[in-house]
This record gives structure tokens, sequence and C-alpha cells, in this order.
């Protein structure tokens, strides 16, 4: 089944102000050289999926940035390829009345234009804060033989690993995966499957409910459209069983990170047969291990030069660690510059921070101590 | 639609590297790895994008496959334009006949054609074996500054290592007086780099009247250079500082790979004002691994180290197991260390599998040779591969 793919770049990032005040959800830094976005498009990339629609609200200059004309991800094509779709906003007609668009459904009028220029039988849509590497042909294959309008993708979360909240949306289903309801997680413990806001629609149903919420003045996708029609439209569940991760605040970025260092969830989310995840090539020099670096259990990137102790930490492209820092439970983003003789605990710092000699900064596991971009301590 | 081109480059790619043995059995030297990500030709390719020229014909011959396959679009150099850009130019057949290429010259002369399209004022000629980081800009500055038919870059060797290269010999003003290849009693410490700037016309003419010398060698050491000196053309020897470095052995391969490591590196290829570009891998970052060791090594994405790594470069996606020691080596890329192999003092190329207690090389200081393990090869369980043994043989 052809299917095009439909990305919402902002739709989550009030949960996470720290690392969203000068970009959007879809542009975090992820894994050591990813953005949240990498996952979403990879996954439609793998899937055989060549035209994408990214949604975009505001500050999405580093967005920009990132995908450049799409080529990292194959997606740089005559036809088809990446689209940035901007607000659209007319003084005289919108759907929205002159104001940015506020919910998910808001967001798909405002891109009517796109829908209704795709041919593609299907819809993947996908939010930006999920971190998960699906098979979506399986899905989109399991769509088209159920015939169905909506296929919600679902995933299983262990709560030891990873804590859910009342965002979190539990779906009820029988033996055939038709959808029965769809409930808000209510503090479950053990392996809990929820909603991983990908979604399939079939392209016509989703214009149909567009034209009629428009007409009706509706805002909210899950309320409007997916509640009011449950039991009538033809609505199933699929579920992936890989990795799988939401950010839904700073502490389960720094949960989600250290994920990672784990060897099965590592491989799982980034050694699947031909399902790589594709992100921007910066040209980094390969990484320096100077004489007396000791480095444990952490995931570098290139282009760092390590002369200290780094462990159980993720290090993004181009960090330095200076002699005699020791760097644990720690999360250093693009550039980030640490002196000699700093020591960092559960410290997570954005781009281009510089820690000078002899600090000493320490946070907590359930309280990681955030350093924004660009500052120096 | 056409425009002029102030200079083209022209790079000599098709070369065997026989001295490299097995590394260059399936590829052409300059498509060998080196330093982790990189190929041998992303240097001159680099430095192209960085000095600004934009127009590159990349002549090739031998085993060309995983070159042209490298090379692509050019995107990686931003050599992929509208016009110009990067090309590759194998050996064609014509209208007279076709022919490999017989010499350095004789590539470039059977291209003529190619260059004429771009008309350029001057043609820098290039080679695929140097590890070397050079702003050809200032090059050609100097070359139309001087006003001369052929400038010749040129580094100050060691005297006693003169008798290795082509030597050139200048009056103050280094107006060049003379070139002996490999002399025995050198008269100078200027040693050619293989890299010429010639004005345009002169090129033409000079490979015009080689072409029809029938016991000429095409070679621009050997004839051109030569002929040119006789006929009292003005020719100039530009002087560059910096790392340099011939990497057409296996030795000076390893030690060039070796030159990447230390406090302070002799080769810095992190440097952002003049960045070696290349073709990427799409591989997650590297995971040192809860029992890894790494000391004084560089290290690629896609690399995963459960085991120890010491004086050592690795490409990409090169996983050491538990218990497997890597010392003083070069393991090119895609290469599993099996649990408890140690290898040292060695060469390992891409896609080879040292399976568990395997033992490559033995340790530098009593090695007689580097070990070779050329691409694909696998060295079963528990096997031994001696020092400075290459394999297969």
């Amino acid at each position: 089944m052809r299917a095009a793919g439909l990305i919402f770049s902002n739709i989550h990032d009030a949960s996470i102000p720290e690392l969203t005040t000068r970009r959007t959800m879809a542009s975090i830094p992820f894994g050591g050289r990813y953005r949240l976005i990498d996952f979403a498009l990879s996954n439609m990339v793998n899937s055989g999926i060549t035209k994408v629609g990214v949604i975009t609200h505001y500050n999405y200059q580093s967005l920009l940035d990132h995908i450049g004309n799409g080529k990292d991800w194959d997606l740089a094509r005559r036809n088809g390829g990446i689209k940035i779709l901007p607000p659209f906003i007319t003084a005289y007609d919108n759907a929205v009345a002159g104001k940015l668009y506020s919910t998910r459904l808001e967001a798909l009028m405002g891109v009517m234009n796109f829908i209704d220029h795709c041919t593609e039988e299907a819809l993947v849509l996908s939010d930006c804060d999920v971190i998960c590497n699906v098979d979506l042909s399986r899905a989109l294959a399991e769509h088209e033989r159920n015939d169905a309008d909506i296929t919600l993708i679902t995933a299983t979360v262990d709560t030891a690993e990873q804590e859910l909240d009342a965002k979190a949306q539990v779906p009820t289903f029988d033996e055939q995966g038709r959808l029965i309801d769809i409930d808000v997680y209510s503090g479950q413990t053990g392996r809990v499957e929820i909603c991983s806001d990908i979604l399939i629609v079939r392209r016509t149903y989703l214009q149909r409910v567009l034209a009629e919420a428009i007409t009706h003045g509706r805002t909210s996708f899950y309320r409007d459209i997916v509640y009011r029609n449950l039991g009538r439209d033809r609505f199933f569940v699929t579920r992936y069983d890989g990795f799988f991760a939401r950010v839904n605040s700073i502490e389960s970025y720094f949960g989600c990170s250290m994920r990672l260092l784990d060897h099965d969830s590592r491989v799982n989310l980034f050694y699947r047969r031909n399902q790589p995840i594709y992100t921007k090539v910066r040209n980094s020099a390969p990484t320096r291990y100077l004489p007396g670096a000791s480095v444990k259990n952490s995931l570098i990137a290139d282009g760092c030069v390590i002369e200290g102790t780094v462990e159980n930490s993720i290090l993004f492209r181009g960090v330095h660690v200076g002699k005699g820092t020791v760097i644990k439970n720690s999360i250093l983003m693009q550039d980030t510059y640490t002196g000699d003789h700093v020591r960092l605990g559960c410290v997570i710092t954005d781009k281009d921070v510089v820690i000078k000699n002899d600090r000493e900064l320490c946070g907590h596991e359930t309280l990681p101590f955030y350093i924004s971009k660009g500052q120096t301590v | 639609m056409f425009k002029k081109k102030e200079c083209v480059a022209m790079l000599l790619a098709g070369g065997q590297g026989s001295r490299l043995t097995v590394l260059t059995t399936k590829t052409a030297k300059p498509a060998v790895t080196f330093g982790g990500k990189y190929r041998i030709i992303d240097f001159p390719l680099s430095n192209c994008a960085n000095s600004g020229i934009d127009t590159v014909g990349v002549l090739t011959q031998y085993q060309p496959l995983v070159l042209n396959e490298y090379i692509g679009t050019g995107l990686p150099w931003d050599l992929d334009r509208n016009y110009g850009g990067v090309k590759i130019l194998p050996p064609y057949q014509g209208k007279k006949g076709a022919d490999w290429y017989k010499g350095t010259a004789n590539a470039i002369y059977q291209n003529l054609q190619f260059i004429e399209r771009y008309d350029p004022d001057d043609v820098l000629i290039l080679s695929g074996d140097h590890i070397y980081r050079m702003n050809y800009a200032a090059m050609l500055d100097f070359h139309k500054a001087s006003n001369a038919a052929c400038t010749i870059a040129v580094i100050d060797v060691p005297i006693k290592e003169a008798s290795r290269f082509g030597i050139l010999t200048t009056d103050d003003a280094g107006k060049i007086i003379r070139f002996t290849e490999k002399p025995k009693n050198p008269d100078s410490t200027k040693a050619s780099m293989g890299i010429y700037i010639f004005n345009r016309e002169a090129l033409s003419k000079y490979l015009i009247a080689d072409a029809e010398n029938p016991k000429s060698a095409n070679d621009f050491g050997k004839n051109i250079i030569p002929a040119m000196l006789a006929a009292g053309e003005h020719m100039m020897a530009y002087t560059f500082e910096g790392y340099w470095k011939d990497v057409g052995t296996i030795e000076s391969l390893w030690e060039a790979n070796m030159d990447l490591l230390g406090e302070e590196p002799a080769l810095q290829l992190g440097d952002k004002s003049w960045k070696i570009l290349s073709r990427h891998e799409n591989a997650p970052p590297q995971i040192i691994g809860p029992q890894g060791v790494v000391e004084n090594a560089s290290i690629t994405e896609g690399c995963a180290i459960y085991g120890t790594v010491r004086n050592s470069v690795l490409g990409e996606n090169v996983r050491v197991m538990e218990g497997a020691v890597v010392e003083d080596s070069v393991i090119m890329g895609e290469c599993v260390i099996g649990e408890g192999a140690v290898v040292q003092y060695a060469i390992i190329d891409r896609e080879v599998e040292v399976r568990a207690a395997a033992r490559v090389g033995k340790p530098r200081a009593e090695a007689k040779g580097i070990a070779v393990i050329g691409e694909g090869t696998v060295v079963e369980a528990g096997a031994v591969v001696a020092d400075g043994a290459i394999l297969p043989e």
C-alpha cells in the first residue's frame, strides 16, 4: 500500500520546556548524534515512504537546519521528498481564525492542501516524542488487510523502566485488533500497552473527517474523531514490540537516553536489519582517546577528544573531556567543552556549554541538573 | 551553457599501488581506507573543495568499482555541481582506437578535451597517494604571480632521504634549474610532491608533443618536466610546509595512521578550518562497553569496544569483543575481533573477521614486520597469523 508521511514537529513541546525554548520537539538532540525527528523520518523512509510533510509551528529554524534538503534521509526527490509545512495563516480565509494551530486536528486542517495533493491511499501520522524503530510496511499491510480507516500502532511499556503519565492512552481491542475503547492511563504497573501516537489513516477518510471537523468547528483529533466514531468506523490497532521510549519531561529524557547504554535496547533500536536510523552528516573526525583516558559503558559520537574519565554517559559530537575530569551518568550535547579536573554527575549540558576547570556539578537521576545552550559554568 | 573556470584539477587515481599488497587487490590505492573514516582520495578532494576548486576530473583505470561508488556524485565534498563538479574519467574508445592510460601524462593527454570544455587558464595535476592538507589556491596565486609555465610543489626532506624522491634544484628566486629523479648524490632537499600547476597552453603543447614521441614513457616526472626544462620554459618551485606523507607502502600507511594518535598528533583531523570531508556510513555512535579499555586510540562511528584497544586506529563498525586485545594496529572498518583474540602490530582491511582466541602478529617490539590481512578474510578461531605475514597469500 502506498503511503505518505506527516510529522508533527511541535505537538508536545510544552512537556520539555528546558529543551524546547529554542527548538522544536523534533530537533531535540538524542542518543549522541540524532534528533528526535530522525526516528520518525527513518521509520517512514525504511518502509518505502518517499513523501513526508513536516508540520511546523514555531522555533523551527534548528529543524530546518537539521533537515536541509532531506538528502541524508534520501528524501531529496524530484517527486515527493521532504516538505516543510509552515503554519498556514491568511488574514481573511483560514480554518482556525487567524490563530496558530493548538491541537493536532487544527494542525491537520492547516495542511489540507498537502493532504489533498497526495495520491497515496494512506497517510502515516507521527509525533516526535517517541523513540522507536517500527517496521511500518508491516503495519501498512495490516491496515490494508483490515480495510481500516485508522490503524493505531501500540507499544508496550514496562513501568519499571519508564514512568507513564496521564497523557498516555491505553487502548482496548478485540481479537481481530478492532479498537473498542481508549482510556487514559490510570496507574497500572508492569507491562502496559499504550498508543504510540504513530497512526495510519486512509487518506480519503482523513479528508472527509477534516472537512466535517471544519464545518462543525471541532478541535480534537482523539475526542472529536476517534471517540466519536468508535464502533462505527473501521479502527484497528497493530502492535509494535521493539524498543520504545517516550520523552515527556527532562527526567524522562534522561531516563530514555540512559536506556541506550543497555546492550539489548541499543541493538533493538539501532541495529534492526534493513532499518537503520538516518541522521544529518556532520563530517566530524573520529573520536580521539588520549593516553590516560578511561571510558566505560558510554555511548560516544565522533569528533570528541577525551583525556579524562567517562562512565555511564552519552557524549554527542565534538565534546571535549579535559585531563583529570570525571564524567559520570551524564549527557553532554554537541560541542560541550569541559576543562581539566571537572566533576559531573547526572548532568545534562545542552549544545556549546563550557565548563571551566575544577567545577563540580551534580544532579540526581530523578532530577538531572540541566545547563542550557551556550552557558559557561 | 558553459562558463569559464579559472583552474581545473586532474586527479590521477588509476595507479595500482602494488606495494600495498593485499590492500589493493580489490580496490584502487586512492580508495584505500585511512584514519578510520576516510579514504586516501578524501585528502586531495577535500583540499580542492576547501581551496575553491570546483571542477575535478578523476582519472581511473585500475579496479575502479569501489572508487567510483565512493565518489558518486561528489556530494560529500560539495562537488555535485550543475556545472563542473567531480567527474570520473576512465579510459575510453575513440574514433582512432582505444587505449589504456599508458602513463600519467598520457592519461591527461587523452582527456585534453575534458579540460578544454572549461577553458581554464591553468590546470592542477594531483595524485591520489598522499595524506596532506594543502591550500591549492595559495599555490595558484604564486603560480600566477610568477607567470610560470609550470609550478611544482616541493617539500623540504632530510638530505639523507632525498635520493628517494624527484629532487628539484632551484635558484634563489625559486626558479627550477634542474630536475633529477631519485638522485644518488642529491644537491638539493626540495622533493617534488607530484603536484603541478601548468599553464593550460603549455600543458597542451607538451602533452601533444609527448604523445607523438613513440619512445616516451608518457610520464610527467620522466618526460614532460625534463622536456619543458630542456626547452627553457619558466618553471617555479612552490614550497609547501606542513604534514605530507606518501602512503604507498604498508609501513608508511601504518605510520601515517599512527600520526593521528598521541597528546599532540602530527596530523590533526579535527581542525575545523580545513575539514577533511568523506562519504559517511550511517552508523550509530560508538559504544565502549562496561569492560572496555581504550587508550590512545582513534575510534569512529558504529564501533563497539568490549575488549581492549591501545595505540590503534579503528574504522566504522568494528567490534572488539570481550577479552580481545588490539594494539599498535590499524583496523579499517566492518571488522569483528572475536572474544579473546589478540591483534598486534597489524593492518586489517575491511570486512575481516578474526575469530575467537586467534592471534594476529606479535608485540611491536618483537615483530619482524606488520601483519597484513586483506579484505573479507576470515581468520579461524585459535589460528595464528605470524608477524609480518600477508594474508591471503
